[in-house]
């Protein structure tokens, strides 16, 4: 990629040759679908390797379908070319499969301040079971007199709630 | 740039299939290993049972009872066709004769198509659909969870990511079974009715000698949650002992092909 424009490089000063490093820009792209998040937030941001030369990128997908792969590819590529990374990789990585558990102490807190109802923590396997699972509390007022409007929103990774205390409705991420 | 740019201006995977923007859904995986015949065989049928049943699930937007159903169905048709878009991959990789999955999906004729009957079946009523779903994410479910510990790792990868998505359409499918199955009288007979339609493709799930009891015992637990029974239906017919595996499919096969691929069949190779 854009070979021709990359700087001279130390083995000390990464590919960029800047002291910023690949893993603190990349870090702070933000995820298309919940923009209030970054993706390291997301936890999708697996991994950032800088040989001095090429920087590889290691991201993973929320969901098989996830829509976002390559907006979130393009944007971590602009990203670092615009700082002066010239040779970029991103890979996506499947195994391990991503789950809500690698979300952020920061993200969550950032989630609940957009309204949206963090995820509580990913039971593996999932148990089959058809009664109500642990209700899930309003980001908004906090109360947990809420209601499930349906298990799918308008992302892959959002379920559509609304709380009968305030009225408002809301956004929950769903553990998984 | 904007990441907006990047999408229509930098990217050269200008193929009318994705649209533009859109990448090998293996890229930077790690496929350096091949996968052998039985493997290749096995993501082919899976991401075929996938991808036609990602079709019929589509066919409800515009059509869905409610709004909030029909984006439910709208998620689990994109997470099918996320799935099917990597096992084709993987399948196509393993044929290794420069195919990719988008000639497996549009460019194949119904005989070669291996998905099960199940998810070929004619859109129904809403019952009808719940039925299906019930029925096929159970039976994937437990494929899936089996396939965790396949020895390609690609095909275990997609596995593990399948489950938690598979997890959540068979809780779907079966809240509903048991809302119309449990409710009304007039919605009690159609929540059968449903079942007796689906009932008589559930054998042909099994043929490859998977184990059935976790499939049986999850359905067990839903429908008599649902106050329903088990349908006592003869299995559908197969022609000369062959069905969806073998390639050969009902009369509703050919006229989904027929819509899925017209576009790809009227313009080959065009980009957009």
């Amino acid at each position: 990629m854009v070979s021709e424009h990359r700087r001279a490089a130390g083995p000390s000063s990464g590919a960029s040759g800047s002291t910023v490093s690949a893993r603190e820009v990349a870090a702070t792209v933000l995820d298309p679908e919940l923009p209030v998040l970054t993706i390291a937030e997301l936890g999708i941001l697996r991994d950032v390797h800088d040989d001095g030369q090429r920087v590889t990128v290691d991201i993973t997908p929320t969901y098989s379908g996830c829509p976002a792969m390559s907006a979130i590819r393009a944007d971590i590529t602009a990203r670092l070319h615009d700082v002066g990374f010239a040779d970029v990789h991103v890979r996506t990585v499947l195994h391990p499969p991503w789950t809500t558990d690698w979300i952020t102490a920061d993200g969550r807190r950032k989630l609940e301040e957009a309204g949206i109802a963090p995820p509580g923590p990913a039971v593996r396997p999932v148990p089959f079971t058809l009664s109500r699972r642990s209700p899930v509390p309003c980001p908004r007022c906090g109360s947990t007199d809420t209601l499930k409007v349906s298990r799918f929103g308008p992302t892959p990774c959002t379920a559509l709630y609304k709380c009968t205390a305030c009225a408002e409705p809301f956004e929950h991420v769903k553990a998984i | 740039m904007t990441a907006y740019d990047a999408i229509v201006e930098l990217n050269d995977h200008t193929h009318w299939a994705f649209g533009t923007g859109f990448d090998d859904p293996l890229a930077g995986i790690d496929t350096s290993v091949l996968p052998g015949t039985d493997t290749a065989e096995q993501c082919l049928a899976l991401g075929d049972d996938a991808l036609i049943m990602s079709h019929r699930l589509a066919e409800w937007c515009t059509n869905a009872p409610e709004l909030e159903d029909e984006v439910a169905l709208a998620n689990l048709a994109l997470d099918l066709l996320g799935q099917a878009r990597l096992l084709l991959s993987r399948a196509a990789q393993a044929r290794a004769n420069g195919e990719t999955e988008d000639a497996l999906a549009y460019l194949r004729a119904e005989h070669e198509f291996r998905n099960v009957r199940l998810v070929e079946l004619p859109r129904g009523d809403f019952a009808h659909e719940m039925a299906r779903l019930l029925v096929f994410s159970t039976w994937r479910l437990a494929l899936f969870e089996r396939l965790v510990d396949a020895p390609d790792p690609v095909l275990s990868a997609i596995a593990a990511k399948g489950v938690k998505e598979l997890t959540y359409h068979q809780e779907y499918a079966a809240a509903w079974t048991v809302r119309l199955g449990d409710g009304t009288d007039f919605s009690h007979h159609r929540m059968a009715a449903a079942l007796d339609a689906v009932w008589p493709y559930v054998d042909e799930l099994f043929d490859s000698g998977e184990i059935r009891d976790g499939f049986d015992a999850a359905i067990r637990q839903v429908l008599e949650a649902a106050t329903l029974a088990v349908p006592h239906v003869p299995g559908a017919a197969r022609v000369a002992g062959k069905a969806g595996r073998d390639g050969v499919h009902t009369e509703a096969m050919g006229y989904l092909l027929a819509e899925m691929q017209s576009v790809a069949r009227a313009h080959p190779g065009a980009a957009w």
